[in-house]
């Protein structure tokens, strides 16, 4: 029996901070842009089930975070990405993306202003050297100084329906500046809505505290110091118990399909305008002044550029990446579009996927085939996401 | 608890267990480890004869997809039905419950020892 290929790790392989905490929990590695992450601790299933039902702790340190921090940081990111970045406040996140000249996706990127002057862009693992590099070259231009700071912070995100309780149960938080206690971060806590984050303290050394994450769940992610990142994960973990279960990037992927989030190399890349993947509403046309990737935007992709739509099947068998998709059954059907990602989703119980597909072909209730390994799976078209939290 | 000394390995990670002239086949704790948790199982029905070294059946996790070979020339005698209604049963008990088919065969090809198999893994 074998695997499909993909898992041979390179000769120069990176670990996490926390691989120590990893090993020691049993975990399995796979290799990921480079890095070797857990995979799974015991059970992607499990893992899956304790993130939508209680919560679930996943290392992402090996995202990219990079820092601008200058007079025209706001105006340089303006220019350089798809979002109006300027328009949000301190403490504001926004999803946004890095295009290139010809409108095509680079990364798909979450932007923190961390202050009047300073912003933090969190990229791909997988593009987090190019997404650098890019902002260097594009804030040429501006007073702003572009760092990358990958090496020296490690990301720990907190998931599920229990995030919050595990994190304000747990000791050792407090707010950045004065007061400092318990009291104020559970005051914070409290006021944090989605997509916002304050500078706070574990044990007294600076965490950035995020109301942001990747499952489709009410949850945090930490941003800390490497150093620092054992004695966060552990306090979590020792704090939570049964609350709260290491996740792998297996379980990642399906919480994050079943959410109808988009994964870089999947449902976006190089040849992909974000308006074929829904995230036209991401583009601010509207904003002043130029930002590359606009005039290719403006044009907009061609009239039969396939679009990315939601696919539900039935049975257990679940259409992969680069499946072929069909507009029949028979020897004789035309194929219509590609899946990009797909999985028997453990929370509904049958096969999702992702696809590209002719427009006119994305209209949900439109009866598809996926090509599994040569048996035609009848598969609906249907609204994404495919799962929505109800609290 | 199966005597895993006792069982024969192919290099696809397959256990085979010889008893007369039927070969029970099944995957080893290591492969059912590297798919992860597996949700389907599609094997070939009695009766179907299978030929060493071509594709039988797909055995598929959240994160992947397995072939599963056939390690001898031979006739499947039975299809482990519990697998197919129970799927976890290949990662909770892979030399036991989990097991795959049965076949009968005249003849084995080179297998593998439990200790040849487990240098091959690195376990």
């Amino acid at each position: 029996m074998t695997n499909d290929p993909g898992t041979t790790a390179p000769a120069e392989e990176r670990l996490s901070p926390l691989d120590a905490v990893h090993r020691a929990a049993g975990a399995s590695f796979t290799d990921f842009a480079g890095w070797q992450m857990p995979v799974r601790y015991s059970s992607d299933l499990a893992e899956h089930h304790a993130v939508r039902t209680a919560s679930g702790i996943f290392d992402l340190s090996h995202m990219g975070e990079i820092v601008l921090i200058g007079p025209q940081a706001a105006a340089a990111l303006d220019f350089a990405l798809a979002g109006r970045l300027s328009a949000i406040e301190i403490g504001q996140a926004k999803y946004s993306l890095l295009l290139a000249d010809d409108g095509g996706i680079i990364d798909d990127l979450v932007v923190y202003r961390t202050g009047d002057d300073r912003y933090m862009v969190v990229a791909n693992a997988s593009n987090a050297a190019v997404v650098a590099d890019e902002l260097r070259t594009r804030a040429a231009g501006f007073d702003t100084v572009v760092s990358d700071e990958s090496d020296d912070i490690a990301l720990i995100a907190l998931q599920g329906p229990d995030a919050r309780s595990v994190l304000l149960e747990t000791p050792g938080f407090g707010v950045d500046g004065p007061g400092n206690d318990a009291e104020d971060f559970d005051a914070r806590i409290a006021a944090l809505k989605y997509y916002r984050a304050f500078p706070a303290t574990f044990e007294g050394q600076p965490v950035l505290v995020a109301r942001t994450g990747y499952t489709g769940e009410d949850g945090f992610e930490l941003y800390v110091a490497p150093e620092r990142a054992t004695r966060l994960w552990d306090a979590l973990v020792e704090t939570g118990g049964p609350r709260v279960v290491p996740c792998g990037l297996a379980s990642r992927d399906t919480l994050r399909l079943e959410a109808g989030m988009p994964l870089y190399g999947h449902e976006l890349g190089r040849d992909i305008l974000p308006v074929q993947a829904g995230l036209g509403r991401v583009v601010a046309l509207a904003k002043e002044g130029d930002f590359i990737g606009r005039a290719a935007i403006e044009r907009g992709p061609a009239a039969d550029a396939p679009v990315l739509v939601g696919l539900a099947a039935e049975g257990r068998r679940a259409p992969r990446a680069d499946y072929a998709v069909f507009d029949g059954e028979s020897e004789g059907a035309v194929r219509v579009g590609v899946v990009t990602s797909g999985a028997l989703s453990p929370t509904l119980g049958h096969p999702v996927a992702m696809a590209f597909v002719s427009p006119a072909l994305a209209e949900a209730g439109t009866a598809l085939y996926v090509d599994v390994r040569g048996t035609r799976i009848p598969a609906a078209v249907v609204a994404l996401p495919f799962y929505k939290r109800t609290s | 608890m199966t005597d895993l000394t006792a069982l024969h390995y192919t290099e696809e990670h397959e256990w085979i267990a010889i008893d007369g002239d039927v070969a029970t086949i099944g995957i080893t704790d290591y492969a059912a480890e590297k798919l992860g948790d597996v949700v389907y199982v599609d094997l070939p029905a009695a009766g179907t004869t299978i030929t060493e070294g071509t594709v039988v059946g797909e055995i598929e996790s959240t994160k992947s997809v397995g072939e599963l070979f056939a390690p001898v020339n031979g006739e499947v005698v039975e299809a482990n039905q519990a697998v197919v209604d129970a799927p976890e049963l290949v990662n909770s008990d892979p030399f036991g419950e989990g097991w795959l088919l049965k076949v009968s065969t005249s003849s084995l090809p080179k297998l593998l020892t439990r200790d040849e198999y487990t240098a091959l893994t690195g376990e």
